[in-house]
């Protein structure tokens, strides 16, 4: 056992630190620390910026332009970044799509659609969840029937995150109705730009624009785009989910949360004495630090254990569980430490339209606490991990 | 010992809960919210005719109500439609000071409330005084026969709406004294008042004021000088009451849409209620509610008497705790249905939330509730 940081992960650290500072541009790390959201032209850039560098791919294989970061390194890239406001990197293409290609698509579909994941040529979304087939995925209806040398897709997928920006969306569509339900999926790559393809926004309760409902008629697409083989989808799918839960606990997000909750709670003033000093919140604070110092280490020994690229098991639900707890709780106190500025919305103010009002760490805390009930709902909801953990543990 | 409503309560919350169910639909009510005033004069001149605003003010103010339960009982309706009609601050606050401490002249606005003919608003709370009620630092000096007002006001609600606001300001004693703090009625039209209007994330508006050299003739205070405190802790407790039982009607409205879901929402092929996992939750949900309401009902039937300053913290803090937990626990078990702005249990839930930042957090009432239990 050694919990102290290597002196090659010393300079790792520095380096990362360095770029961001040198890199990140100033106005984007501005409008995100108000609680704006990126542009797609300012996310594309930022993207661009670390693939210049050859950071925009941490599990990547080298062979493909990734970094083969361990999961210290990961750790460290993730932490500073949320430090310094950075955007997140859209996890689409990079850790959810590619590694299924990698995995068991074809030669030319890594050739073909990899660099494209990696220059920004190619946004994806996620085409999973149906209004029928949430937690249970399997009951997917999207139907896809081969004729000739491509599928016909109809059908509908929902809760698209980011389907407004994309113009690719990786899906599970039904190939076979007729036998046991995880049997008969398929996973298709889709061109959003053919004809029949149908993008609708839903709004959520903070008012964004992140998901979408995406409408299939009459689609055609071609053979080439299917993954794999016909209805293997499922096993690809299930592998991707586990992908889609390695930064899953979200230390890095935390420990900048729990960090912005400290300063606000110094600035902000209770009783004529500063926040931080009210034992009720003082206590509140200390609470969330202590699991979020035994979460860093849960998380560091839970992915190192993982080969690098690999995903771990059952530990991936934990880690999810815990960690999304974690976050919600700092959202709830950040809210918290605003007092009365918190009820303000002015939505403008956060993308830099307008002045904020109050202190200007305040105006988005009470809707980013909002949206981010989504942690514990998407990605296998909470439910759903603690009965993957039981069910892996007991049997049944 | 009788937990029934009088028979007058009673046709008030039939009438009241009738009127929402038909006029307040989720999608009547996003409207309204997205609207540029942030409410419906409509709908406020409906409330004010069924006597909605009349049952918050005694005989003697010239309504037919004015106690804790008329409190409730209002405003538990309002809370389960998620009204964002500015009641608490026209009705119980602005109308309930004046009221308190008015001569019969400035009476008259009282009148005019219970009619449906003005709206009032509350400047008391400072970019810098959080949730402490005695912290003002806004200053009014005499010149002259008249008085000067200098300060700014924070988040006050329903500003923009009202003709005139009931701002506080100190005329003598430290920053955070209780003494010296007075109240005065402020036409929103007067030279040197100034506002930033803004929606909140709850429904409704509020504004930033300032007050730069804002005069006036001193017929404008109520009471007497440095002596408004008491009526202003009398008419916050009032509208603590108010907030709980608005939560208490609102987390009614999310448990009743959580439980509809969960009978009917089928994954795995059978309604997702049938999952103990979510049934327990459920059933925790239920529980709460109706330790909830029996700290409304507690808060409520001590509004008058000597123990209602902890009373008031109690529920608070109580009705915060559960607040958080059934709005967090509905969406959860809705999914990602429990996430979208369309769907009611959106607004619900903001709303229920959002009442934590008014008149004092749930760390505040804890703060309030042991300094009390203590003395
Ligand atoms: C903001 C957001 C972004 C999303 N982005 C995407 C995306 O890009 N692509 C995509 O495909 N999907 C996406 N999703 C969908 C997400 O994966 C689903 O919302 C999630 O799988 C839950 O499904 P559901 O919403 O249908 O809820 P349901 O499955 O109907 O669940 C409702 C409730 O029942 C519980 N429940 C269900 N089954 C059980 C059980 N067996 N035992 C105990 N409890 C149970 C759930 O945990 C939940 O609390 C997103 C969702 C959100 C909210
Ligand atoms: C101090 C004491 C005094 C008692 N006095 C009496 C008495 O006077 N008369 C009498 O008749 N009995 C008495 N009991 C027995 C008592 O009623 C049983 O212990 C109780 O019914 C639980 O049964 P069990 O111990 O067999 O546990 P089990 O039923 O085996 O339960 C084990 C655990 O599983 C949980 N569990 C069981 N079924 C479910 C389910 N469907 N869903 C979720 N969780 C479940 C239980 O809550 C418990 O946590 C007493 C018990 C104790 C400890």
């Amino acid at each position: 056992m050694d919990l102290s940081y290597s002196p090659e992960e010393i300079a790792f650290r520095e380096d990362v630190r360095a770029f961001l500072n040198e890199k990140l541009p100033d106005e984007l790390a501005e409008k995100l620390r108000r609680g704006g959201h990126p542009s797609k032209e300012e996310q594309e850039n930022w993207h661009a910026i670390l693939n210049e560098r050859g950071w925009l791919a941490p599990n990547w294989p080298k062979e493909y332009g990734g970094c083969e970061w361990n999961a210290v390194q990961r750790h460290i890239f993730e932490e500073e970044c949320a430090f310094a406001n950075a955007p997140r990197v859209v996890p689409f293409g990079l850790s959810m799509l590619a590694p299924v290609l990698m995995k068991f698509g074809s030669k030319e579909q890594c050739d073909h659609f990899l660099p494209r994941i990696l220059d920004g040529t190619n946004w994806w979304c996620q085409g999973y969840s149906e209004p029928g087939a949430g937690s249970d995925l399997a009951s997917l209806k999207t139907r896809a029937v081969r004729e000739g040398d491509h599928y016909v897709v109809n059908g509908q997928k929902t809760w698209t995150t980011l389907g407004q920006h994309a113009d690719w969306i990786f899906c599970l569509v039904r190939t076979d109705p007729d036998v046991k339900q995880q049997e008969g999926i398929s996973f298709l790559l889709i061109d959003m730009n053919t004809p029949g393809v149908e993008v609708r926004p839903i709004i959520l309760l903070d008012g964004t624009h992140e998901v979408n409902e995406v409408f299939f008629d009459n689609v055609k697409v071609p053979v080439e785009n299917l993954v794999g083989e016909e209805n293997k989808g499922w096993t690809y799918a299930k592998y991707l989910l586990t992908h889609e839960r390695t930064n899953i606990a979200g230390v890095g997000f935390s420990q900048a949360g729990l960090a912005g909750v400290k300063r606000m709670a110094r600035a902000e003033v209770s009783g004529g004495r500063p926040l931080i000093e009210n034992p009720h919140f003082a206590a509140r604070i200390a609470r969330v630090e202590m699991d979020l110092m035994a979460m860093a280490t849960t998380n560091l020994r839970i992915i190192s254990k993982a080969a690098v690229g690999q995903a771990p098991g059952v530990e991936a639900s934990m880690l999810k569980v815990k960690g999304t707890i974690i976050r919600q709780e700092i959202n709830d106190l950040a809210r918290r430490a605003a007092g009365p500025y918190a009820m303000p919305f002015v939505s403008e103010a956060l993308e830099g339209d307008n002045d904020p009002v109050g202190p200007d760490y305040a105006g988005h805390l009470a809707a980013e606490y909002f949206n981010y009930r989504k942690l514990s709902i998407f990605g296998g909801s909470n439910e759903i991990q603690r009965g993957i953990i039981a069910k892996v543990k007991m049997g049944g | 010992m009788n937990f029934d409503l009088t028979e007058e309560r009673q046709m008030l919350q039939d009438t009241l809960r009738r009127f929402l169910a038909d006029r307040y639909a989720t999608a009547e009510r996003n409207a309204i919210i997205d609207s540029d005033a942030g409410f419906s004069s409509d709908i406020w001149a409906q409330l004010a005719e069924l006597g909605v605003l009349g049952a918050l003010f005694t005989e003697a103010d010239g309504g037919f109500g004015g106690a804790g339960f008329d409190i409730t009982t209002v405003f538990e309706e309002l809370g389960r439609a998620g009204v964002v009609e500015p009641v608490l601050d026209t009705a119980v606050l602005g109308g309930g000071l004046i009221a308190a401490l008015g001569n019969d002249a400035q009476k008259s606005l009282v009148e005019e409330v219970i009619g449906g003919g003005v709206h009032l608003a509350f400047a008391h709370g400072e970019p810098a005084s959080r949730y402490d009620l005695t912290r003002v630092e806004t200053t009014a000096k005499a010149d002259g026969d008249d008085i000067v007002l200098n300060g700014r006001k924070a988040v006050v609600a329903n500003a923009e709406a009202a003709g005139q606001l009931i701002v506080s300001a100190r005329e003598s004693g430290a920053v955070d004294d209780a003494d010296g703090i007075s109240l005065f009625l402020v036409p929103a039209d007067s030279s040197g008042l100034s506002q930033r209007g803004y929606p909140m994330l709850g429904g409704g508006r509020a504004a930033e004021v300032t007050l730069d050299d804002v005069r006036l003739p001193a017929s404008a205070r109520l009471g007497t000088a440095g002596d408004a405190f008491p009526a202003i802790a009398e008419r916050v407790a009032a509208a603590n009451v108010a907030l709980a039982a608005e939560t208490l009607g609102a987390m009614e409205t999310a448990v009743e849409l959580t439980r509809e879901y969960l009978m009917t929402r089928k994954q795995f092929g059978r309604p997702i209620g049938t999952f103990q996992a979510l049934a327990h939750r459920f059933s925790d949900l239920l529980i709460e509610l109706e330790q909830a309401r029996s700290a409304v009902i507690n808060a409520a039937g001590h509004l008058g008497d000597a123990d209602r300053d902890r009373q008031i913290a109690a529920a608070r803090n109580l009705i915060g705790r559960v607040g958080r937990l059934v709005a967090e626990e509905s969406i959860q078990m809705h999914g990602g249905i429990g996430m979208t702005q369309e769907y009611e249990l959106a607004h619900i839930a903001k709303r229920i939330v959002m009442n934590d930042h008014r008149l004092g957090d749930t760390d505040y009432h804890m703060e309030r509730f042991i300094e009390l239990s203590a003395a």
